[in-house]
């Protein structure tokens, strides 16, 4: 897996890791292309993989009966695409669709998982990564829920 | 830096309506030429207090070129005044009082990266510091746009900003707050690009115009990247009835946004900045 | 100089013979305003007042003096900075709209009686409408025509605290002539001091005579009496940042629940100068008129912005007021906006003190932030 491994050092999301953690998830990892159209995962899936965005755009969307679906948030290069990974029950709460091609690489759920139970250090070093994105994120959905431009 | 006041600053001098634009639904775009004599100069950020015959007065910032013949401003149908203005055709009069206030920072931002984050109708009082820097592009560092709207369908001048976006030396990055899938542009909010476009923290100029929240959290996003407070300007507003200091309305703490303002430089707020109710 | 009571009375009728209007303190619905005078005996002779927080009453003295009180509700500021006027009438005619200023022939002021709380109170004012990048014209003029005859206080009141803010109780400057009162059994006599030549030339004209070394340790000794008997005091050392560092105070949580936001503290200040544009117009819609009033930052729709007030709470209004009053404006003018006069305490309806509030921020400072965390 030397070439995923690469790649995923070069991921901002990973810099700063050691060589012998980037091993660790590399063994976990594998690569992805998504058509413009095609759906990453779908809300109430199991939440198995997050995705590690190497170029494109993923849309995060729910749909109400009824309705078009609304797309509350883009992420593109260099991003992270899910965090339910994270919190059982493990499951996916929203839909992610490539809005263009996208390559990403996808880091296998459990396995991390059961890595991060055996080496804490490897454990504090996802979270310590993770735990910034999820902040800025409900930064953002505080601020898109203020409705700012909307009028008084 | 206010212009050369007025024989009477008090009162309105008369102007004719020229073209007017439906920008949205509720937003709309008026020319304004005077009836007797040439437009005053006007640096970009400042604002005119303008009069719709008997309904009343409220502040709206220039938002055209410094070398047109006539002001431009765009106007948010948001209450009675700015619905008496909104509603204007051509050929009708209308009372204007200024130039006032601060302006941007376009001439002590040469030979440094300039940062726009513009949100919602914060566009508009930003547009002609965009104009100045375009048209002196050579002086600038890297120029980089950043607007932020509800949605693709309320966003401001957005044949312009497709415009701005064909040229080659500048960077433009919109996004929305939410959006249907027949949009393939970015969804999320205006500090979140902040984070991912490139320009020198260490060596920028941040211009910001748009609702306080937003203004906020946009403030947070570039301090986390390394601007430093005393580079990032915005734009303020507060309650205003004379516009020259005298009233007392706009007090911000210690600052008249109608003549130490509205543009201010963020160091210089920054302890009052997040306050509530100040 | 000194000059006696027909001496007041030539100086009264000096300044209304050259035109001027004078106005002087007169008992007025149980208060002491001020009014037109043309005579001596229109003055509140005998009178004086009693002020507490939130307690203005008039008492008959056991003398006939003719200054024996503090200030009233009214300042001079309604005759320089009037409550009203009108600032432009428009006219839509059948192809154009014409604009014409408002009138600007204003009367010649003459303010008998003024104090020296008064007088700073005047110069603050005139800093404020006169040194900004758009001076007010109305102002000037009017300012630039009044003639000031000072009165040094010869009784402090009971909300008085000029000595706290070097305003007071004696007139230094800014005025054309000062008197202190020197009433002794039946002896009554003014002495006259002059602060400018239209003074001088003034007093040349009225019955006058030189003042006895006597007459000036008397003079001394009064105003020495009035400013031991303040009713006051404010502590105004650093308190510009004692207050723009206790924005969050819980001090400010306990005045808001006694304040009304009634706004009396400033209609009564004699340096709130905060003012509201309104926009007339006639049913026809042909004419329109803006017309300039006196407003207060404590009503709900001053600092109103996109469908709400900035400051909706009383405690963020009587704060922006109590701020403004004693720290901002060092910012904005260079010097405090209190002049000492005490006329917010007596007129404030449920008797908020501005030393009070002023005093409980000093002894907590940094209240309401708790307290420190574990350090191992």
């Amino acid at each position: 897996m030397e070439g995923l491994e690469h790649i995923l050092t070069e991921h901002p999301f990973f810099a700063g890791f050691s060589a012998e953690h980037s091993q660790l998830v590399a063994g976990c990892a594998r690569n992805h292309r998504f058509n413009a159209g095609e759906y990453l995962f779908r809300e109430g899936g199991p939440a198995n993989e997050f995705f590690l965005i190497r170029h494109g755009r993923v849309a995060l969307e729910i749909v109400s009966p009824g309705q078009t679906p609304i797309v509350f948030e883009t992420l593109g290069e260099g991003q992270i695409v899910g965090a339910s990974w994270l919190v059982p029950p493990y499951r996916w709460m929203s839909d992610a669709r490539a809005v263009a091609l996208t390559r990403a690489i996808g880091v296998d759920a459990a396995c991390l998982r059961n890595k991060c139970e055996t080496d804490h250090h490897l454990g504090y070093e996802m979270m310590k990564r993770f735990l910034p994105i999820l902040v800025q994120r409900l930064d953002a959905t505080r601020l898109q829920l203020l409705d700012v431009y909307g009028k008084r | 830096m206010a212009a050369a006041p007025y024989p009477d600053p008090l009162a309105p001098q008369l102007y004719r309506v020229g073209r007017v634009r439906r920008e949205l639904a509720d937003t709309t775009t008026l020319e304004l030429a005077p009836v007797t004599g040439p437009r005053p100069t006007f640096e970009p950020g400042q604002f005119n207090m303008l009069y719709a015959f008997g309904v009343g007065e409220i502040a709206i910032s220039i938002s055209g070129a410094a070398d047109a013949a006539h002001f431009v401003h765009t106007v948010r149908n948001v209450g009675a005044v700015s619905a008496a203005i909104a509603k204007l055709e051509a050929g009708a009069t209308i009372g204007v009082r200024g130039p006032f206030g601060t302006s941007w920072p376009v001439v002590a931002a040469q030979g440094a990266d300039v940062l726009f984050v513009a949100g919602g109708l914060g566009l508009a009082p930003l547009r002609p510091a965009i104009y100045h820097v375009l048209a002196n592009r050579p002086r600038y560092g890297r120029v980089v746009i950043l607007f932020g709207s509800r949605n693709p369908k309320d966003m401001l001048y957005r044949r312009e900003l497709e415009q701005w976006r064909q040229r080659l030396d500048v960077d433009i990055e919109v996004t929305v707050d939410h959006a249907d899938a027949d949009w393939h542009g970015n969804v999320g909010v205006v500090p979140a690009l902040i984070r991912r476009v490139a320009f020198d923290p260490h060596d920028s100029f941040a211009l910001v115009c748009g609702p306080e929240v937003m203004m906020r959290f946009t403030v947070s996003a570039l301090r986390a990247e390394g601007v430093v407070s005393d580079r990032i300007y915005l734009s303020m507003e507060r309650n205003m009835k004379c516009a020259i200091g005298l009233c007392g309305h706009c007090q911000f703490g210690p600052v008249f946004v109608c003549k130490d303002g509205p543009v201010m430089r963020f160091d210089k707020i920054a302890e009052i900045f997040a306050m509530r109710e100040i | 100089m000194l000059i006696d009571r027909e001496g007041l009375q030539a100086l009264i009728d000096a300044l209304a013979g050259r035109g001027y209007q004078v106005l002087g303190p007169a008992v007025r619905d149980g208060a002491i305003v001020y009014d037109s005078i043309t005579r001596v005996a229109d003055l509140p002779a005998g009178w004086t007042d009693r002020q507490e927080a939130g307690r203005y009453r008039l008492e008959r003295r056991a003398d006939g003096a003719l200054f024996g009180f503090a200030v009233g509700p009214q300042s001079w500021k309604r005759f320089l900075h009037p409550p009203i006027e009108s600032l432009w009438t428009m006219r839509q005619g059948d192809d154009a709209v014409t604009i014409s200023s408002a009138a600007t022939t204003t009367p010649k002021f003459a303010f008998l009686g003024v104090r020296a709380c008064e007088i700073h109170a005047i110069a603050i004012q005139d800093r404020v409408f006169q040194q900004g990048p758009y001076p007010d014209t109305s102002y000037a003029m009017r300012r630039h025509d009044a003639f000031i005859v000072a009165v040094n206080c010869g009784e402090a009141g009971g909300t008085c605290f000029c000595v706290s803010m070097q305003t007071g109780p004696k007139a230094s400057s800014g005025f054309d002539l000062a008197l202190t009162e020197l009433l002794n059994g039946d002896s009554h006599h003014f002495l006259v001091e002059v602060g400018s030549k239209a003074g001088a030339e003034l007093l040349e004209q009225l019955p006058h005579r030189a003042a006895a070394d006597a007459h000036l340790e008397a003079a001394e000794a009064v105003v020495a009496r009035t400013a031991s008997q303040m009713g006051r005091s404010l502590d105004t050392d650093g308190i510009k940042e004692l207050l723009q560092s206790n924005l969050d105070h819980p001090r400010w949580d306990e005045v808001a629940e006694r304040c009304l936001t009634c706004g009396n503290c400033t209609m009564v200040c004699p340096t709130c100068f905060c003012t509201t544009v309104e926009d007339h117009s006639d049913l026809s819609g042909t004419s329109a008129e803006r017309v300039r009033k006196w407003d207060s930052c404590f009503t709900l729709d001053f600092s109103y912005l996109h469908g709400g007030s900035v400051r909706s709470t009383a405690r963020s209004r009587y704060r922006q007021w109590m701020t403004h009053k004693l720290a901002s404006w060092f910012d904005q003018f260079g010097t405090s906006g209190c002049v000492g006069c005490g006329r917010c305490i007596t007129w404030c309806p449920v008797g908020i003190d501005i030393t009070q509030e002023a005093a409980a921020i000093r002894s907590t400072p940094n209240a309401g932030k708790g307290e420190q965390h574990g350090r191992s």
